[in-house]
């Protein structure tokens, strides 16, 4: 039998064809239904979270709540949420002295004396739930994707493990799970929010420092923090569209 | 951070300590831009006409090959989970630059660079396939893909389709390799690698390396083969060498100068880095030895006049040095990257292991495999008869020994 080119490209490209279309197909059957909370809709919501430096106390409950409810790894480099502690002598604000020993879990030992002429606070960090996420953006396959209801969040089954989100972030929010492989962060405690739940770090911090807010409903009391308080996000020029505002942010911070 | 965490100098935000991408993260971009810049020399005889660097044609195509191949192994071997990497073919996500990469990939692959190297060596193949026997004949004749047809009229169309492609494979080389500075250069989250001049850099250093490994490729080659190197031929690469090496160290003197006179919010702290952490990797391997030196070597060739011994010396220091002062340029990016804090405030240390899945010994294996997969090529499709030779079985041809002709000089 004597193939030409013409033959050959011919019969190549249609097992090709159809190879590729079994392979779609076989990966749409696998892939299942998304897992759903009864009585939520996700597009009658828009999630953030008010954060008032002036409150936060640095006692690291947050921490410690969202590492037991999240089931986040123990060791030192693994945290969804985590506390900063800031010491700015002199009241110089490019040259903050910053600590976060085991991320705030265990609270702060005491290190500044009460009165050395420096300004001290404590600032919460998680994810910011951008809603012009760099993250989301580089994910080669969209295992990280952000919900309609302005949730950014992770499907660890499709997840490559690339770490190419991680490399997005401008604010370190994203680590890799040692016992996945795959990539996590803060959820905003999905499973509880969608169940009408707060978070757990919300959930247990004592002054109320953190809270988190449904922008879309009406009657949230967000709305009266974010009209009553001057208010400003992390890293502004990088223009994320960041949902998590603090209030009293310190020129210092980044 | 606290004394818990002695790599870490200054503050870094918790998540930031251990590093994210590897040394096969280096390799990546290092041996994609040997694939590009290989094919680069190569196209300079087939679209450009630069007749003198006729006896690397094939040489460089197959070297491009077996550098391709190899080039998604570090990639697989870094993923946290390599058995889905399938699924950025069936669902890529079109905003990722990532995504994109399978695809650029094998468009090259396929498209370009096998179609090329199988047109060029259609006739030799089935020549082979006709002159041997046992396993060989099978593998010849697979290769030949069942099609043995060498008549003058379609050989003819061979060399029509194979420029053509080469004209396409030029600014596909250019995307590849401009893709994966793409990668780095779009993270804006990452002051270290965000510019548009990444791309470009890369680009340029891809061909730089790919220039350098193809011209010690063939000195290696024809002295193994006992066979006189054809100065001309070494002469005109190491031109062309000179000549994107000094574009590629403006484009990178460029970036730095920009750096320095801008000093944006993250100077200070990136500055430092190369002082102290990079200063090895970056200020002495990379641009004194890597970059400095061989354009030295390269323009003392053009501007004394020098024995052909002395000539194939220097051209052997400044190809090896440029080798090193790439690999160093990719480390610097990919590992320099991620030494210090999004913060601004801190830096951390790369910790390379030996065996394990990301270290060193993985490393070097992946930069050995492309060598052994080319003496492979070589074996199977001797690239000595220069593809262009009017008559007879592809045996080595008088190509490399007779042009050796005076130096520019």
């Amino acid at each position: 039998m004597k193939i030409d080119r013409r033959d050959f490209v011919k019969r190549t490209g249609t097992y090709l064809v159809l190879t590729s279309a079994a392979a779609a197909a076989w990966d749409h059957v696998v892939a299942g239904t998304p897992e759903t909370a009864p009585n939520y809709r996700v597009t009658d919501h828009w999630w953030g979270m008010a954060i008032d430096i002036d409150r936060c106390i640095g006692c690291g409950n947050c921490v410690r709540a969202c590492k037991v409810e999240n089931d986040v790894p123990h060791e030192p480099y693994y945290f969804r949420t985590w506390v900063e502690r800031y010491h700015v002598p002199g009241g110089d604000i490019e040259h903050p002295v910053v600590d976060s020993p085991n991320g705030g879990h265990d609270g702060f030992p005491e290190r500044y004396g009460a009165v050395d002429g420096a300004k001290n606070f404590f600032v919460p960090k998680l994810c910011n739930h951008c809603a012009h996420s760099p993250c989301t953006q580089v994910c080669p396959v969209g295992a990280t994707f952000d919900g309609p209801d302005g949730v950014v969040l992770v499907d660890t089954s499709y997840c490559l493990g690339c770490r190419y989100c991680v490399q997005a972030c401008p604010y370190g929010c994203r680590y890799i799970d040692p016992r996945t492989n795959t990539v996590d962060k803060c959820s905003l405690c999905y499973h509880r929010i969608t169940r009408g739940l707060t978070t757990a770090c919300c959930e247990t911090c004592p002054t109320g420092a953190r809270r988190l807010g449904d922008l879309k409903d009406p009657n949230d009391p967000i709305h009266e923090f974010l009209r009553t308080h001057k208010v400003q996000v992390l890293k502004p020029q990088m223009a994320t569209g960041s949902k998590m505002y603090y209030s009293g942010l310190d020129g210092s911070v980044r | 951070m606290d004394a818990t965490l002695p790599h870490v100098l200054g503050f870094m935000y918790p998540n930031e300590v251990e590093l994210q991408w590897s040394i096969l993260i280096v390799l990546y971009p290092f041996i994609t831009g040997l694939v590009a810049g290989a094919f680069i020399l190569a196209s300079l005889e087939k679209v450009f006409n630069v007749e003198a660097v006729r006896p690397t044609y094939r040489l460089a195509l197959l070297t491009a090959l077996a550098f391709l191949l190899v080039a998604p192994l570090p990639l697989q071997l870094h993923l946290g989970h390599p058995e889905r990497s399938f699924a950025m073919y069936l669902t890529p996500h079109l905003d990722s630059a990532m995504a994109m990469f399978g695809f650029v990939y094998l468009w090259y692959l396929m498209a370009v660079l096998i179609l090329e190297i199988w047109l060029d060596y259609r006739r030799d193949i089935v020549l082979l396939a006709r002159s041997s026997s046992g396993w060989l004949r099978v593998i010849y004749r697979v290769m030949s893909l069942g099609i043995d047809n060498i008549s003058p009229r379609s050989l003819e169309i061979d060399e029509r389709v194979a420029r053509f492609l080469t004209v396409i494979g030029i600014p596909s080389a250019f995307l590849l390799h401009g893709y994966v500075g793409f990668i780095f250069g779009s993270v804006k989250a990452n002051p270290w690698w965000s510019t548009p001049l990444m791309p470009i850099v890369f680009l340029f250093s891809a061909i730089v390396s790919g220039i350098a490994l193809v011209m010690l490729l063939y000195m290696l080659f024809s002295r193994m083969r006992r066979v006189a190197i054809d100065m001309r031929c070494l002469d005109t690469i190491g031109r062309y060498l000179l000549y994107a090496f000094i574009i590629d160290f403006a484009l990178e003197s460029l970036d730095l100068i920009h750096r320095m006179y801008e000093a944006d919010e993250s100077f200070k702290s990136l500055d430092f880095m190369v002082r102290t952490k990079l200063f090895t990797s970056q200020i002495v391997l990379q641009i004194i030895l890597g970059t400095l030196v061989p354009i030295a070597l390269l323009a003392l060739v053009q501007l004394v006049r020098l024995g052909e011994r002395a000539r194939q010396r220097l051209y052997a220091t400044a190809g090896v040095l440029t080798l090193i002062g790439i690999f160093a340029m990719r480390w610097n990016v990919v590992i320099g990257g991620q030494l210090f804090s999004k913060s601004f405030l801190g830096y951390t240390t790369y910790k390379l292991a030996f065996v394990h899945r990301e270290g060193l010994l993985p490393a070097i294996l992946l930069m050995l495999l492309p060598f052994a997969i080319l003496w492979v090529l070589v074996r199977l499709l001797p690239p000595w008869g220069g593809g262009h030779a009017p008559e007879g079985p592809a045996t080595p041809l008088q190509a490399e020994g007779g042009a050796a002709g005076p130096a520019q000089a």
